[in-house]
């Protein structure tokens, strides 16, 4: 299954810049997997030692935060997105 | 209320408005925002909140204005390099509208004055620049029953999303549960943002406080707006209330507002 992943612009020096890349797979933690063997070490900016997804990541399939669905087991179909949504916290300075 | 000669005047473009009308504009006058960052959004938030009449605005921060800060926060200028931000943002609201009685806070927010300093507001408004403050607004916020229009940018991105936990919608906590660790993080002066990102983030944040305040639309509660200046695209997901959330869920274990405020900005990266 082929599905589109949306970088987010702090994790971009890891794609090359890219803001939009495909990936393969049936689950999103395959999602994952894929993404950390075409771009090494972003894997550990998403997860935790543990293989958890790190409590400041949301990851969206589709609109829907996979957090609320079967968290990294959540099946991917093709044509759908997966969006990587880090909390970000600047305003003032 | 009656409004002066002078105030039909300065807001009969709202006074058209059937969402606004005279009533709504009375509501604006009468009410009460507390800003927290008189910074890169806290600028477009209270210019614009100052410009429709909203009676009382709060300011909150504890910095004075540096040059470097020039390039987005429009509420300070040249003149008031070296000028407290609440003082310098007090000046060019008051200059905007004598109507308005702005409250400069000179401080920075801690989990000891968040509660009292919320108390006397209607709506909060967080534009801070770390997590640890972003907590202890949401924290207060949600005790005290107050909406929450949060705002954060960062790089060429931003999100905007109202947190009203009180009325079982979700908080912050339930959208991203911890801050990242303190220390991996690199600050907002290393990370760098485009500065007409501010005024995007800072008046969509501003048109939810108004529309709050009137009553009318469809607030972002419960939805999470993504922003990217440089695809120019606009997304809007569904946050869910958390049901383990630590602050708003039926287990919660947080129950006064705790923690400190961290100068980090954003997820380890890069
Ligand atoms: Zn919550």
């Amino acid at each position: 299954m082929s599905v589109v992943v949306r970088i987010p612009t702090p994790l971009r020096k890891l794609t090359g810049n890219q803001g939009e890349v495909r990936e393969e797979g049936g689950t999103v933690r395959e999602i994952l997997d894929g993404l950390e063997s075409h771009y090494p070490g972003i894997r550990e900016r998403l997860t935790d030692e543990a293989g958890e997804l790190r409590r400041f990541i949301n990851i969206y399939l589709n609109e829907e935060d996979i957090r609320f669905a079967e968290g990294l087991d959540t099946k991917v179909k093709a044509g759908d997105e997966v969006s990587i949504i880090p909390a970000i916290a600047g305003g003032a300075r | 209320m009656a409004f002066r000669e002078d105030q039909i005047a300065r807001y009969s473009r709202h006074i058209i408005l059937k969402e606004v009308g005279g009533r709504g504009q009375e509501k604006l006058l009468s009410a009460r925002v507390l800003v927290i960052g008189a910074g890169g959004l806290g600028s477009p938030v209270a210019m614009y909140l100052a410009a429709a009449g909203v009676g009382t605005i709060g300011l909150v921060d504890m910095d004075v204005v540096d040059v470097s800060n020039l390039q987005r926060q429009i509420m300070h200028s040249q003149a008031t390099v070296g000028v407290p931000k609440v003082v310098s943002g007090a000046r060019t609201l008051s200059r905007m509208n004598p109507d308005v009685t702005v409250v400069p806070i000179q401080d920075r927010l801690t989990a000891e004055n968040a509660m009292e300093l919320f108390s006397g507001y209607d709506v909060i408004v967080d534009g801070s620049d770390n997590f640890g403050t972003r907590y202890i607004v949401n924290d207060a916020a949600f005790f005290l029953k107050k909406t929450l229009v949060s705002g954060s940018i960062l790089r060429f991105e931003g999100q905007v999303t109202v947190l009203e936990g009180h009325t079982g919608a979700p908080c912050y906590r339930c959208l991203y549960p911890e801050a990242p660790p303190p220390g991996l993080v690199p600050s907002c002066s290393e990370a760098g943002v485009l500065g007409v990102l501010a005024g995007t983030i800072g008046t969509l944040q501003a048109a939810e406080v108004v529309k709050k305040i009137l009553g009318v639309g469809e607030l972002l509660t419960g939805r999470l707006l993504l922003y990217d200046a440089l695809s120019m695209s606009f997304r809007k997901l569904r946050v869910p209330k958390d049901p383990h959330c630590a602050l708003c869920g039926p287990k919660a274990t947080i129950t006064t507002v705790s923690g400190s405020s961290e100068w980090v900005c954003q997820m380890p990266a890069s």
